[in-house]
């Protein structure tokens, strides 16, 4: 998969009946980046950064307002909904709340069945029984649950529900939404030692979308930190976690609490200050220099492009050639 | 005498499914200056117990056991003595700012509400006293912002609303739930400074829930993990973290992905799922998921307490 230059802008109306002012929301504004087979990208930021936006449009479920989203070359936006929905067969999508995505008057074996009925309506049941089985195996489900209802299992459970679903109509590309935010951390390590294994046995590639770096860091190749609807930096997993080259990724690393009591104490100075702008109103220049501790000028006036570095890592900022952002042992 | 007492609290209720047993024979204390986290995955308890010590538990639930703040139990005041010290000498943090604010009333109005009624502060003084406040928990233009409504705020700015109203009263106990679970990293750090704050200018002592574990070691100095209702493990902070002694302690340890660790390592997951509160099995409540269970799990375990304050609920790990 490739993308260029995409963005998604909203309208936002403000107003009475007269004079009311249309403000356009910059979602997401800009974002490129190249996606392997079998590669995992890690998409983190705070909220409010467009990552969930940005992979509603990677599937072409919202338009974009510019630039393009190839799929082995072709043009998702610009094919017919016939060809489009062909194309979904390959691509599938993971959401946060487990529960919520779940239709709760399904069985979970109409569930994970479901994408088959969509685009094999004439399958028969045997096949689909099989699928099912399969699937559920796979995901670590009992099969013998399948005739259960979502509201019988935990949190964990319906998120592998709702990975057996995404994985059944073996698609090349799983885009999961914050699949992990809503679980407890045992839990949450049980999914994504899942994905991470699904994703080497079936050669996945997987776009995993979270606001915890130290889960991305588990799962990614390579990891792209989000900003106000614009990508801040995109490097490799081993780089950015070590020499991050934006300051905004710094930032990010340092505010990660550490389950270690002396290391968490010993971390004094760390974080930003202040709150992330409106996207309604986001400030000139790089987004990011409201709250930038190596603010220069330049800043303030040139939207700095994201830009590829020596070492193939790409970064949107105008200083990274002479910040040396390198994160001690201690962080 | 500790300032906070806890003795064998049971906090249980009544569904149409049967009786669900939230909090089984908690006990702990805290003294001033202090801060304990209370760890433990949801629905081990941490929340209903600290709501059954304020006397906010829902309509079926019912509570047994002591909570003697000062000397005084808690659980045997009617609400009129309770509000004697809600919101005055113990002040909560609630877990979702979204929520627990009032769409109604703008910020100074629910802001000032306690200290203008326990303290008989005047109008105009509890206002300044408020924006001081906010002021002091990072946000920007103050005076502005406390004459909106919560709907006006983001999340983030919410949540340091509800931290600095819970400080507002200069409370003796703050009890905080889960206070940066709804906040961006980033954010979470200013408020994590500001209840250490608190601590070292009035010597609060400050009960912490969480599920993050990073979050409560950077500023608790004891920490109690419950499973399933019970206490499984308490102890100082480098305890818990540097020498647990509950698989299930271990096991939440090792299940959080960490920055300062390589990242090939393989995150252990505690396999399985909690139990179930209704039909909680007899005996120690973590042995179906327990790595190390054997027969003698079959009984419940009895609270293990070593030389220098360190407890926990397992029959493994007993000083030989």
């Amino acid at each position: 998969m490739r993308v260029q230059d995409l963005a998604v802008h909203f309208k936002l109306r403000e107003g009475g009946l007269l004079g009311s002012k249309v403000h356009t929301i910059k979602a997401v504004d800009g974002v490129s980046f190249d996606l392997d087979a079998g590669e995992t990208l890690g998409i983190v930021g705070e909220s409010g950064c467009g990552k969930s936006t940005l992979a509603r449009a990677l599937l072409a479920l919202v338009k974009p307002s510019r630039g393009r989203v190839l799929w082995l070359g072709e043009d998702l936006n610009k094919l017919d909904d016939e060809d489009l929905r062909k194309k979904r067969l390959d691509m599938q999508i993971v959401f946060q709340d487990p529960l919520a995505a779940l239709n709760p008057r399904m069985t979970v074996r109409d569930i994970i069945a479901e994408p088959l009925w969509t685009f094999f309506p004439k399958i028969a049941r045997v096949q689909v029984d099989e699928r099912v089985r399969g699937v559920m195996k796979m995901v670590g489900l009992l099969p013998n649950q399948k005739n259960r209802y979502p509201h019988e299992f935990s949190a964990g459970q319906c998120q592998r529900i709702g990975i057996a679903r995404a994985l059944i109509l073996n698609p090349k590309l799983v885009v999961c939404d914050e699949p992990v935010s809503a679980l407890d951390v045992s839990i949450q390590a049980q999914i994504v030692n899942l994905l991470k294994d699904l994703q080497k046995k079936l050669n996945l590639s997987l776009v995993f979308i979270a606001h915890d770096l130290s889960v991305v860091k588990h799962i990614s190749d390579r990891v792209m930190v989000m900003y106000l609807g614009r990508a801040m930096e995109l490097s490799s997993r081993d780089r950015l976690y070590k020499v991050p080259l934006h300051p905004y990724t710094s930032a990010l690393i340092k505010a990660v609490p550490v389950p270690d009591p002396q290391l968490a104490r010993a971390a004094v100075d760390r974080g930003l200050t202040g709150d992330m702008p409106s996207p309604l109103n986001p400030p000139p220049g790089c987004v990011f220099h409201s709250r930038c501790p190596f603010l220069i000028k330049r800043c303030q006036m040139e939207v700095p492009a994201l830009r590829r570095m020596e070492n193939g890592d790409w970064v949107a900022c105008h200083r990274a050639e002479e910040l040396d952002l390198s994160i001690g042992k201690s962080g | 005498m500790a300032l906070l007492e806890i003795k064998d609290l049971d906090v249980g209720f009544d569904t149409a499914e049967g009786e669900v047993h939230a909090v089984n024979h908690l006990s702990f204390s805290i003294d001033a200056g202090d801060t304990l986290g209370l760890v433990g995955e949801s629905g081990s308890g941490k929340t209903q117990s600290v709501m059954a010590i304020l006397g906010l538990l829902a309509e079926n639930g019912h509570v047994n056991g002591q909570a003697l703040f000062k000397g005084k139990d808690l659980l045997q005041m009617t609400a009129t003595e309770l509000n004697q010290h809600r919101g005055h000498e113990i002040a909560m943090i609630f877990q979702d700012p979204m929520t627990s604010l009032n769409p109604y009333l703008r910020l100074d109005v629910q802001m000032t509400e306690v200290v203008m009624h326990h303290q008989g502060m005047k109008k105009a003084e509890a206002r300044a006293k408020a924006v001081e406040m906010l002021r002091a928990v990072h946000i920007p233009d103050p005076e502005r912002i406390i004459r909106q409504y919560p709907h006006e705020l983001s999340g983030g700015m919410r949540q340091k609303v509800m931290v600095a109203t819970g400080l507002l009263s200069e409370p003796e106990l703050l009890i905080a739930d889960e206070p940066t679970a709804a906040l961006d990293v980033t954010v979470q750090v200013q408020v994590t400074h500001l209840m250490g704050a608190l601590r070292e200018k009035s010597n609060a002592a400050i009960i912490l829930i969480s599920h993050d574990l990073g979050i409560v070691a950077g500023i608790c100095d004891r920490v109690m993990v419950m499973y399933a209702g019970e206490a499984v493990e308490c102890g100082s902070v480098e305890q818990i973290y540097y020498d647990p002694k509950h698989p299930y302690t271990k096991g939440l340890l090792n299940s959080v992905p960490r920055l300062d660790r390589p990242e090939e390592t393989e995150l252990e997951a505690i396999p399985g799922n909690p139990p179930n509160l209704l039909t909680l099995p007899g005996g120690c409540k973590f042995r179906d998921r327990c790595p190390k269970a054997f027969e003698a799990c079959s009984e419940k375990p009895p609270m293990q307490v070593t030389e220098d304050r360190h407890a926990f609920r397992c029959f493994l790990g007993a000083p030989s």
